[in-house]
């Protein structure tokens, strides 16, 4: 019998991505128990060696996707509505608000690539594996996402509060 | 856009993503460049906007729901396991649980109480650097943040006619709300765990048990509102020794006023 790998030290980033992804605290921790249960059930499929974070992400990006695909039909995202003009671009005064409400208002499959690239740290190529997709398509929702985020942030009440202390 | 920088290398640029020398070409560039130079800013804040948020995830105390989760066998419990919880079972729990008429509660009763203290001991007692959140240098703090958050004026017992010294503790979150996880080690960096938790209201109160979880001896009981379970694996008459000198100490203070 093989040496189980230990699924414990994972825990934290799983976490924090899917409250990232999910914007909730209760569904990210069911989602996170969700990736637990099918890692559980399919362990004799991962290969030893191989990185056991990407599989983990990889797990949990497809009972996300199905998540979504349950919950409503295909959404026609308003894909111009959002890009307002760009002023300045300061991203200092950003609150922790700001952020939650820009990332819940992105394409999921945007969010999804800005998150596993700019919070996980997933290379470029990792990223494409999590997700299944080429690498190309990584890059594109990578630029889209955060052109967008540049938009909703850089017109958004972060301007407003911005404090000089 | 640029003719010289593709996009890509914007973003590779902002991720950390390109060769030392691509990256000061790109930094050239940029200098020339102020648009695409306010772009790669607005992107690098981006990132750092995202671990601001959420980054405190990181260090929360792990829900044990899941910590339990990655503890489980995989494909068969070990028939040991099984026979080892019924037998616990039938020797009086279940008329304990069932008597409490809350089965959204049973976690707490204590067959629960010594697993997930053996699992929380599992789990922090091997970590080197992180053993705990608050260390023992700052012991009184460490008693009145847990207390606070569990509930309860705890008391971290005292185990150094044993040979422990208290090397501090942590916060866990559980079904019956916040745990608290203090660790003690010896001479030899033996660690054993002490976990307190809210126990059901109108739990009866219970005499010493003993259980043993995947190799952890556990000693538990309930006084009080609280359940309270030592783990450790340095042999059951050592461990029964420190239960004792626990057990002493904690129902003292707990019935002093």
């Amino acid at each position: 019998m093989r040496t189980r790998p230990d699924l414990i030290e994972h825990l934290p980033r799983l976490r924090r991505y899917a409250r990232a992804l999910t914007g909730d605290v209760s569904r990210a921790d069911d989602l996170v128990q969700d990736t637990l249960e099918r890692a559980l059930a399919k362990l004799d499929l991962w290969q030893p060696g191989s990185d056991l974070r990407a599989w983990l992400f990889t797990l949990m990006h497809n009972l996300f996707v199905n998540q979504i695909r349950i919950r409503r039909p295909p959404e026609t995202v308003m894909e111009d509505a959002l890009d307002e003009p760009v002023s300045g671009g300061q991203m200092e005064a950003l609150t922790a608000r700001d952020i939650h409400d820009a990332l819940a208002r992105l394409p999921e499959e945007q969010r999804e690539v800005l998150l596993l690239v700019g919070l996980e740290q997933f290379g470029y190529a990792e990223a494409a594996q999590v997700l299944g997709v080429p690498t190309g398509t990584v890059m594109s929702r990578l630029s889209r996402a955060r052109e967008r985020m540049r938009a909703m942030l850089a017109g958004g009440p972060a301007i407003k509060l911005k404090v000089v202390k | 856009m640029t003719d010289d920088v593709h996009e890509h290398e914007l973003h590779a640029y902002v991720d950390g993503g390109l060769s030392e020398a691509r990256r000061l070409e790109v930094e050239a560039w940029l200098a020339a460049h102020p648009a695409d130079a306010a772009r790669a800013r607005a992107w690098a804040g981006q990132n750092q906007s995202l671990h601001a948020a959420f980054d405190a995830v990181l260090n929360e105390p792990l829900p044990l729901n899941l910590v339990r989760t990655t503890r489980r066998p995989v494909m068969s419990m070990p028939f040991k396991t099984v026979a080892a919880m019924l037998a616990m079972l039938v020797s009086g729990l279940v008329g304990y649980a069932i008597g409490l008429n809350h089965p959204g509660q049973a976690p707490a009763a204590p067959v629960y109480l010594a697993r997930d203290a053996a699992i929380a001991h599992a789990v922090f007692s091997p970590e080197a650097r992180h053993p705990v959140e608050v260390d023992a240098a700052h012991a009184d703090h460490l008693v009145a943040w847990l207390s606070k958050r569990v509930g309860t004026q705890l008391h971290a017992p005292d185990f150094s006619a044993q040979g422990f010294e208290l090397l501090g503790g942590r916060l866990l979150s559980g079904e019956t709300g916040p745990v608290a996880q203090f660790m003690y080690q010896d001479r030899v960096e033996r660690r054993v765990t002490l976990y307190v938790r809210r126990a059901v209201a109108g739990n009866p109160e219970t005499a010493f048990r003993h259980a043993t979880e995947n190799g952890v001896e556990v000693f538990y009981w309930i006084a009080g509102d609280f359940g309270y379970a030592l783990s450790g694996q340095i042999g059951r008459g050592a461990m029964q020794q420190l239960a004792d000198a626990a057990y002493q100490q904690l129902v003292t203070v707990t019935v002093k006023p």
